[in-house]
């Protein structure tokens, strides 16, 4: 049935509704999430943001000197120097968690030995805790 | 149409193909390349359409049973066995027919992948061999209702696994991550022959089902279910027992690496089956599940903070993937803690392990995806070092698009799949407890933080001149990143229809020992 015959707005509206239900509403017990619903949303808000965009300075010229950044006029370093890379990021993170990495990371020792000796560990532990607790 | 006699013999069929496929891969490639190419994509083509059709059989049918050796699955038993099913037999329920789906996915993504990263290389006949050798592993693992067989079938992945690790050698580096996994997969299969021993001593069965009907749960038994869960919690990379996932992830091909995920995941499907078909109500479900809730709350934690100061992109996602089998562990071990109590199973215990299988099929593809996309960068700049990598979003376009994708969804934002499988285990397991479900939450809070290090690093800033000749990957590797990708928006667009066709069957036939052992049993 082509949509245009298919009664009022509210109905169709209704149908959509339904079939969106249906298809993409997940139930989690507490609660229930709809993914379409949640993107419709972000589209609105797409949207809006866009439109206040589009009321913003007019004035700018990409590939002019405007668009050049400005390093209180120095000049541009080079394009390898300026791009912050792996080892330089979360350095507040890992400081503020020494004491935990000090102790994790040497159990990532790449011995075979540690390795074999932690599964026959978790063996022997795990045989201990379900003998007991059963 | 699909003709009858595919469907019917299609779980001897999904491993037929590949195995022959496999062992007839060198002898093609004598040929040319391109037909060897030809030959190994159409193998892996048909492998994944027949486990598909079998999987869509068993959704739709029910529990198929598959005897070898007898001409219908009603002689299961065979009258003069004393009422032992002494045939190797294949039973397929949803739990099962939802990993023939990821391994069938999974499977033909890589290979089309595969065949344009793994141009360049040398040894492809040995490549292709092993790579349809774990297709047939995976299938055969998770398909499977013989102990013993399952043993088999996870020493032929093992034994190929171990192969592509050491694939690319790499100055002996390689071979030495295949060494360490070789040698932990052993003392694991061996711990698990030793369990099959101890079934077979006490039952007189190797039948799932028949040991399942039979179980005492004797001090033998507790120590056969030790030895299987603690060699199949390693196999799948849980902490602490996963220090040689990093070490052989990294090493092995990308693509490898991203069917090592599903590989791991049958070793999980191995663990869940074990607990649930094997023991069920007769262990007590308190312990054990509380062990698995245990072991998912250390390899979400650990392999979480232990990704973030990584520098090799893949080793960053090897611990990713701990952290990502963690909430499986989680979400299954929360619904095997309240397994005996049907009112708390019916409140959160299904949910729970409903969020932990969904994730698993989630996992597969995002964690696939990422592993791709590693792939493409080192094919393209010859390194995994985040430290040297920069402004690639300037010159791979599709790669950052298929990485982004991936990443959003290992750390669970909307819409993607990920967020759907974790909303379904923090809910639930909030209402088990709800420091779990917070500890869960803020790994994923790590995690995103941990992929907006990697982008940033690998995509963002200006176009570095090292990297001024750098390409997009080729065609291929991109339509088999493309796949896995669909795949993710999909499941995460409509996750109801997924969680109601897919997830929830697998969910209830691994509970419903009953109807696993009534199969076999009763003739079924």
């Amino acid at each position: 049935m082509p949509w245009w015959t298919r009664g009022p707005i509210s109905a169709r509206c209704w149908e959509v509704h339904e079939t969106m239900d249906a298809t993409s509403t997940l139930l989690t017990g507490a609660g229930y999430w709809n993914p379409l619903a949640w993107l419709l949303g972000l589209v609105v808000a797409i949207i809006l943001a866009w439109l206040i965009y589009s009321m913003g300075e007019k004035g700018y010229k990409p590939g002019t000197a405007q668009a050049e950044p400005f390093i209180s006029g120095n000049k541009e370093p080079e394009k390898g120097m300026v791009h912050v890379r792996a080892g330089n990021l979360y350095w507040g993170y890992l400081e503020a968690l020494r004491g935990y990495y000090d102790r994790l990371v040497p159990l990532h020792s790449g011995n075979l030995h540690d390795y074999i000796l932690w599964y026959l560990g978790i063996t022997a532990l795990f045989l201990v805790l379900v003998v007991i607790f059963s | 149409m699909i003709p009858a006699f595919i469907v019917e013999n299609s779980p001897a069929l999904m491993i037929i193909v590949p195995l022959v496929a496999a062992f007839l891969s060198p002898f093609i490639g004598r040929i040319s390349s391109t037909v060897r190419s030809i030959w190994v994509g159409g193998a892996m083509a048909v492998t994944s359409a027949i486990a598909l059709i079998l999987a869509l059989d068993v959704y739709s049918a029910g529990t198929r049973l598959y005897v070898f050796g007898a001409s219908a699955a009603s002689a299961a038993i065979p009258p003069d066995s004393g009422g032992i099913p002494i045939r190797i037999i294949f039973e397929i329920d949803p739990m099962s027919a939802l990993m023939l789906v990821i391994t069938a996915i999974s499977g033909f993504s890589i290979i089309v992948y595969s065949l344009s990263s793994e141009r360049s290389h040398t040894g492809l006949e040995s490549y292709y061999t092993l790579y349809l050798l774990m297709i047939t592993g995976i299938l055969g693992m998770v398909s499977t209702g013989d102990i013993f067989n399952f043993f088999v079938f996870l020493e032929i992945l093992s034994l190929a696994s171990a192969g592509l690790i050491a694939y690319r050698i790499d100055g002996g580096v390689a071979v030495e991550a295949a060494l360490k996994y070789f040698v932990l997969s052993t003392i694991g299969a061996l711990a698990i022959l030793v369990a099959i021993g101890i079934y077979y001593g006490q039952y007189n069965a190797l039948n799932m089902a028949m040991i399942a009907a039979r179980m005492q749960f004797s001090v033998l038994d507790q120590v056969a279910l030790v030895l299987i869960i603690a060699a199949l919690a390693m196999k799948c990379g849980a902490v602490p027992m996963h220090f040689w996932t990093p070490d052989a992830y990294s090493m092995a091909p990308s693509s490898i690496t991203a069917l090592l995920v599903v590989a791991s995941q049958a070793s999980l499907y191995g663990l869940f089956r074990t607990v649930f078909t094997l023991y069920n109500v007769t262990l007590n479900a308190a312990t054990v599940g509380w062990l698995l809730i245990i072991l998912g709350v250390l390899s979400m934690v650990v392999g979480v903070t232990m990704a973030i100061p990584q520098k090799n992109v893949k080793r960053l996602m090897a611990y990713h993937a701990v952290s990502q089998t963690g909430y499986m562990l989680l979400g299954v071990g929360v619904g095997l803690a309240v397994l005996g109590n049907q009112s708390l199973l019916d409140a959160f215990g299904y949910m729970a392990m409903e969020g932990g299988i969904f994730h698993i099929i989630n996992h597969a593809m995002y964690k696939g995806l990422l592993f791709l996309t590693a792939g493409a960068i080192f094919l393209r700049l010859g390194t995994y070092n985040l430290n040297r990598m920069g402004g690639l979003g300037h010159s791979m376009k599709w790669t950052m698009l298929f990485f982004v994708i991936g990443a959003l969804a290992i750390a669970g934002i909307p819409p993607f799949n990920g967020f759907a499988s974790k909303l379904m285990i923090y809910e639930s397991v909030f209402v088990f407890n709800p420091l779990l479900a917070v500890i869960a939450m803020v790994v994923s809070i790590l995690t995103l933080a941990s992929f907006v290090k990697v982008f940033h690093s690998i995509f963002m800033g200006p176009a570095l001149p090292e990297y001024a000749e750098v390409k997009e990957a080729p065609m291929p590797m991109l339509a088999g990143m493309g796949i896995l990708a669909v795949v993710v928006i999909l499941f995460g667009l409509f996750p109801g229809i997924v969680v109601e066709s897919l997830i929830a069957p697998a969910a209830h036939a691994l509970v419903d020992q009953g109807a696993y052992i009534g199969a076999v049993l009763g003739g079924a």
